[in-house]
């Protein structure tokens, strides 16, 4: 049996260390730690997400009841917004019922953090802030997703069909079997992912914001392009860092999108997720005007470390657990 | 044969791809946070030495290639075939110009090759990392030369050519790298 771990003692330091310059960061700027169950009734309903599942046997209820690990604290950390906490951050496990490989593991650290009053453009100057503190990084450098993927893959995807796509899958090489039978979202992000993303923030952090709305998850539409969302994804030496939101906040709007999720998720063969309707009950009461990130520790120690894949920085990743 | 899914990848399998024998070079997972998952897969084809990248979608299948490294002494050619022998149970194989390709010019008698099997049938060669060989023919170089510089051309008993130090004569038997076909030195007495 392989029970060592799979790290050094200098990387059990690094994560120490580096821990401790977060809580600094967030102690400085007066944001409140927090802690939520990692365990909810409810889930997340996106189509590429899939939580891992357990079995309640004692519920008060007197029934069984199936209980989800959390994909991220969002729901539970936005109930506490809706409670009137103020900014707040938090340090915890997300689990996502997917492959591991370089840059993944189904358990992970995640940071999450809301900043109320905030936007998604003053909370990626946050995010660059952070990685100043943590990684001294340069300042970040910022570009729309229709911009980085007109630059770097030659498509307008706000304006673009399927055909166009399609060529563009050929014109870069990207061999796939039946790529017709991808969703017009499934091409961009394999296009983003194969073509945009080993050219961006080689040198230092990219911001890429503006996402399209077909992938606006839990951010609001912008208001002066609609075809685009309030939504941010934070990118550095090949690893996918963060992603964040100008929050949805409207409750109707909010049940519309996971209601279409399911739909969707029907569609694509997989089962419909329980809505967490604490969750919407909280956004009925009022979430404040606020944005919120979700930062990947793991990926970031490995940033700092220099560590190639991430069971160099976790003591026991999927396969040892 | 078995088949695969994408969760299985990983360096060194073998997998059939256009109908043919392939091994996985490298398997990388992409998956954006919000989207879809992808294995980014690079590939060696084994019959046409092809390397290729290829993206699946991740939990896809695909079939397995019952593919098979054995250690086998070189004999002989009769022409047409190339005979090699198990030195434990002396059943031999015979590998055709296709699976010999290049390697030809480093086959030397009772030196053991790894013969790549598919479905049973050689499909590569490939010779040890070293052999030793006789130089048939090189012109005649300068006494003294040790420090290698420059080299001469020099043509081997199984018509390989490589460059050798000029101190190094005809008839002499050296030993040369298969994998960069460079000279390493002269073979030990």
């Amino acid at each position: 049996m392989q029970w060592q771990p799979t790290t050094s003692h200098q990387q059990r330091l690094a994560r120490a260390d580096l821990l401790h310059q977060i809580r600094d960061f967030f102690y400085t700027r007066q944001v409140l730690e927090v802690d939520t169950p990692l365990l909810s009734r409810g889930t997340v309903t996106d189509v590429h997400l899939a939580a891992f599942a357990t079995r309640f046997n004692h519920d008060s209820s007197g029934q069984p009841q199936d209980l989800y690990l959390q994909t991220s604290p969002e729901f539970a950390m936005k109930r506490l917004l809706c409670a009137g906490s103020g900014p707040i951050y938090q340090i915890c496990k997300a689990f996502r019922h997917e492959g591991a490989g370089r840059w993944h593991n189904p358990e992970f650290t995640m940071l999450e953090w809301y900043r109320t009053g905030f936007d998604h453009v003053q909370l990626m100057h946050e995010v660059d802030a952070l990685l100043q503190h943590t990684l001294d990084t340069e300042p970040g450098e910022y570009i729309s997703y229709q911009q980085a993927m007109i630059r770097w893959a030659g498509l307008d995807p706000l304006a673009c069909h399927k055909p166009a796509l399609l060529e563009a899958l050929t014109t870069h090489h990207i061999d796939i079997d039946e790529p017709d039978s991808l969703t017009v979202d499934g091409l961009l992000q394999l296009v983003f992912s194969l073509v945009v993303e080993p050219q961006i923030g080689q040198q230092v952090p990219c911001f890429v914001h503006g996402f399209p709305a077909s992938q606006a998850a839990l951010a609001r539409l912008n208001s002066q392009d609609p075809r685009t969302a309030d939504r941010f994804e934070v990118y550095y030496r090949g690893a996918e860092l963060a992603n964040g939101f100008y929050e949805l906040s409207a409750p109707r709007e909010q049940r519309q999108r996971f209601i279409q999720d399911n739909a969707l998720r029907l569609t694509a063969g997989y089962p419909e997720m329980p809505i967490d309707e604490h969750f919407l009950a909280a956004l009925e009461a009022g979430l404040p005007d606020c944005a919120g990130v979700a930062l990947g520790i793991d990926r970031l120690l490995m940033l700092k470390t220099g560590a190639s894949c991430i069971t160099e920085v976790l003591n026991f990743g999927i396969d040892r657990a | 044969m078995a088949n695969y899914s994408t969760n299985e990848f990983k360096a060194g399998l073998k997998i059939m791809l256009d109908g043919e024998p392939c091994n996985i070079m490298e398997n990388e997972y992409v998956k954006p946070g919000k989207g879809q998952a992808f294995n980014r897969v690079r590939i060696r084809k084994l019959i046409s030495g092809k390397v290729l990248e290829k993206t699946f979608r991740s939990g896809e299948s695909v079939e397995g290639a019952d593919v098979m490294d054995t250690e086998l002494a070189y004999l002989y050619t009769d022409g047409e075939f190339y005979h090699f022998m198990n030195n434990e149970t002396f059943e031999q194989i015979a590998a055709d110009e296709k699976a010999v390709g290049d390697n030809v010019k480093w086959l030397v008698e009772n030196d053991v090759c790894t013969i790549t099997l598919w479905n049973g049938s050689p499909i590569t060669v490939t010779p040890p990392n070293f052999v030793e060989l006789e130089i048939t023919e090189t012109d005649p170089g300068l006494k003294g030369d040790t420090a290698g510089t420059g080299g001469k051309p020099a043509t081997l008993s199984t018509g390989a050519v490589v460059r050798v130090p000029l101190f190094v004569q005809t008839g002499e038997v050296i030993k040369v790298d298969t994998r960069s076909g460079e000279y390493a030195s002269r073979a030990q007495k």
